[in-house]
């Protein structure tokens, strides 16, 4: 049982997703990620504002318990499912070289997430409090338009065969390949 | 209640294969645009596999969910820019924040405050795109 303990191989990990959303499509639902934030608008009271937050957010319920699964679930991989202390990713010695020497992203290949950006000493410079939000913002209001995120499109729209969810991964990477490749040398 | 709690666990479950897959790591997603891994690209392909597998056996046999109810296999509705232009937002974010919606909420509870701020931005990005929808092309 040791091997739970360390990083899941991909071969392990894309199977379990497929079986999360066969699991959400016995239960009647479909697998999305995003569609929580529209649910939370709706109960912050966004409805007074646009007519798209005006359904009975409550029906949606099943999407927040979802949501509060991942953030335990997230608790315990980090605490109880791990070896090491700072769960430091094994990121190719190519994409630690650059992000080091490029970026000068120090952390990188000794930590989950870059501490130049998500470590909360960090959160006093705005530059950096600017990049989290615009980035949440992006997420929030592209998923949105395109109807769906990484789960909704890439894994169940793709999976259904759909042709506007491959035109949506195809935007995913185009916006990804964009930001990494070229906005990132003007950026950091 | 019951329900509930199988969502509940539905959510661990997935929250647990996010952050040990280091799919969740905005290190991954970098590689992954960078076209320095093959990782990233095993996870969504092998699900991805499976998924299609799985929905055509469900299509053929015409498998019910739970309680003879039909399954959510809805049509998405066609449009080009709807989703080229939300999805190259999209994917913007997803680069620049290093996480999208699912991982998100596994780094809050991995302990990581600063997401939050992600979490935040994306509220409104939600809220934002529901005010301009009826201006923007669909």
């Amino acid at each position: 049982m040791n091997w739970i303990y360390e990083p899941w191989p991909w071969y392990v990990a894309g199977p379990l997703i497929a079986l999360t959303m066969f699991l959400l499509l016995f239960m009647g639902k479909q697998f999305g990620m995003s569609a929580n934030l529209r649910t939370k608008c709706a109960a912050l009271g966004a409805g007074k504002a646009a007519d798209f937050f005006k359904f009975n957010w409550k029906d949606e319920r099943w999407n927040l318990m979802i949501v509060i699964g991942a953030i335990i679930g997230g608790f315990l991989a980090s605490n109880y499912l791990t070896n090491t202390t700072n769960n430091k990713v094994a990121i190719s010695l190519e994409t630690i070289t650059e992000l080091q020497e490029d970026y000068g992203l120090k952390s990188a290949g000794d930590s989950y997430l870059p501490k130049e950006l998500f470590d909360t000493a960090q959160l006093t410079d705005i530059k950096v409090l600017s990049l989290l939000l615009i980035g949440g913002f992006l997420v929030g209001f592209g998923a949105r338009y395109a109807g769906g995120c990484t789960s909704g499109h890439a894994i169940s729209g793709l999976s259904n065969l759909q042709l506007p969810s491959l035109i949506a991964v195809i935007g995913f990477f185009i916006g990804g390949l964009l930001m990494i490749n070229l906005l990132f040398p003007l950026i950091f | 209640m019951k329900k509930y709690i199988a969502y509940l666990s539905i959510g661990i479950f997935f929250g647990i294969i996010m952050f040990k897959s280091e799919a969740a790591s905005w290190f991954r997603i970098y590689e992954m645009f960078r076209f320095n891994s093959f990782h990233m690209y095993g996870i969504i392909g092998s699900a991805l596999a499976l998924g299609i597998i799985g929905v055509q056996w469900i299509k053929i046999k015409d498998v019910k969910a739970l309680g003879g109810r039909e399954m959510q296999l809805n049509k998405k509705q066609p449009s080009i820019p709807r989703y080229l232009i939300g999805g190259i937002l999209f994917g913007l974010g997803w680069a620049l924040a290093g996480a999208c919606p699912g991982p998100m909420y596994v780094l809050i509870g991995s302990g990581y405050p600063a997401i939050i701020l992600v979490v935040f931005g994306a509220l409104v990005g939600t809220f934002v795109y529901g005010l301009f929808r009826d201006k923007l092309p669909h």
